[in-house]
């Protein structure tokens, strides 16, 4: 019997439904919460970017975001390309 | 020359985004550059069937509607060489597309990309109708069932009628039939519609014939486009799908009785 039970769990542990089943869980507490969803993200971007521009020139095509759901927390990944010479002068000073 | 290609049904659940995966997927792994869109506004679905739903960030809407540029909103496969997604909103609703919108998007993915799939959302609203209008090729998506044939040769009424082609009076949009969930056994046993009938009422060239497959299901729990499932017949068939895409001529598989072993044909008998 225990044997039994074992292979059922051994093999519920892999199944591709309960893989669909966690991915699902993810995704749908984050579509209730609303708020959680990256859709200020664009303006997150603009606003980040008017403030660093007030000390550095930066293209606004070498920035790139990243954001990563997970279960317990999302990570959000702002990487900003600073033009070394600009940022030399001005460290210089 | 890039081509965009449509993929599109009328009815839903008949294996659009499936089909869109697959293909996109199997033409990157050929070695083209491609990029699949998904149009289903505010019923996102391709970055689930993809994998990438973890990886959205930002989305078609946002390059459309809020200044945000095309390679950030881009998702890079991670296991296939040249496939990039490009999601859509999840909150949003389809009047968040415009053509112009659209048009100006598709043009600079033109500008990178062999091949742009549009996966289109059901029905023959805007959604539809934007992922369609701009196609050089469309690829019907049918089930061998009454509604899904009658929705299909609606749709092709449309591509005919109001793509950007048809409305410009250019050469008309190529048109391929993919018949998905076919059950050969069914199909024997005169329960379901022959892949013949499907053909004669729609009379457009067959693209592929997909077998009905449980690996269908498994890939989409797991988020693996079925191409990258080895040796299932739903991956096969979607390749040799790709392949008459790309103007090879391949016999149709899977539209006979499989050959059985003799330890099938035993199994059988005991069961």
């Amino acid at each position: 019997m225990r044997l039994l039970e074992f292979f059922r769990l051994a093999r519920r542990r892999t199944s591709s439904a309960e893989t669909a089943k966690q991915r699902l869980q993810v995704l749908v507490a984050l579509d209730r919460s609303g708020g959680v969803g990256p859709d200020f993200l664009p303006l997150l971007q603009r606003e980040l970017l008017d403030v660093i521009r007030k000390y550095v020139e930066v293209d606004p095509g070498r920035v790139k975001i990243d954001f990563e759901r997970g279960p317990d927390c999302s990570i959000l990944e702002v990487n900003v390309e600073l033009p070394t010479q600009n940022l030399a002068r001005r460290l210089a000073v | 020359m890039p081509k965009v290609i449509v993929v599109t049904s009328g009815k839903g659940g008949v294996g659009k985004t499936t089909t869109a995966a697959a293909l996109a997927t199997g033409l990157a792994m050929r070695g083209h550059r491609t990029v699949v869109i998904d149009f289903d506004v505010g019923l996102r679905n391709l970055d689930l069937i993809m994998g990438v739903e973890r990886r959205v960030v930002f989305d078609f809407i946002n390059v459309i509607n809020d200044g945000i540029r095309l390679h950030q909103a881009l998702i890079k496969d991670k296991r296939v060489e040249g496939l990039y997604i490009l999601p859509t909103s999840q909150t949003r609703d389809k009047d968040a597309l415009t053509r112009e919108g659209v048009e100006r998007v598709i043009e600079e993915l033109k500008q990178e990309f062999e091949y742009i799939i549009c996966d289109s959302p059901a029905g023959i609203e805007k959604g539809a109708y934007m992922a369609l209008y701009f196609a050089d090729e469309a690829v019907v998506v049918t089930n061998p069932e009454v509604s899904s044939v009658r929705d299909s040769d609606r749709i092709l009424g449309i591509i005919n009628s109001r793509s950007k082609r048809a409305e410009e009076g250019l050469e008309p949009v190529r048109q391929h039939l993919l018949l998905t969930r076919y059950d050969w056994d069914r199909v024997q046993r005169g329960d379901m519609l022959k892949l013949e009938d499907v053909v004669e009422i729609l009379a457009i060239p067959v693209l592929g014939v997909i077998p009905n497959d449980p690996a269908v299901l498994q890939c989409s729990n797991l988020g693996i486009p079925v191409v990258l499932e080895p040796k299932s017949p739903a991956g096969e068939a979607y390749k040799d799908a790709v392949a008459r895409l790309l103007g090879q001529d391949l016999p149709l598989r899977f539209v006979q009785p499989p050959r059985r072993g003799l330890v099938d044909w035993l199994l059988r008998r005991s069961a």
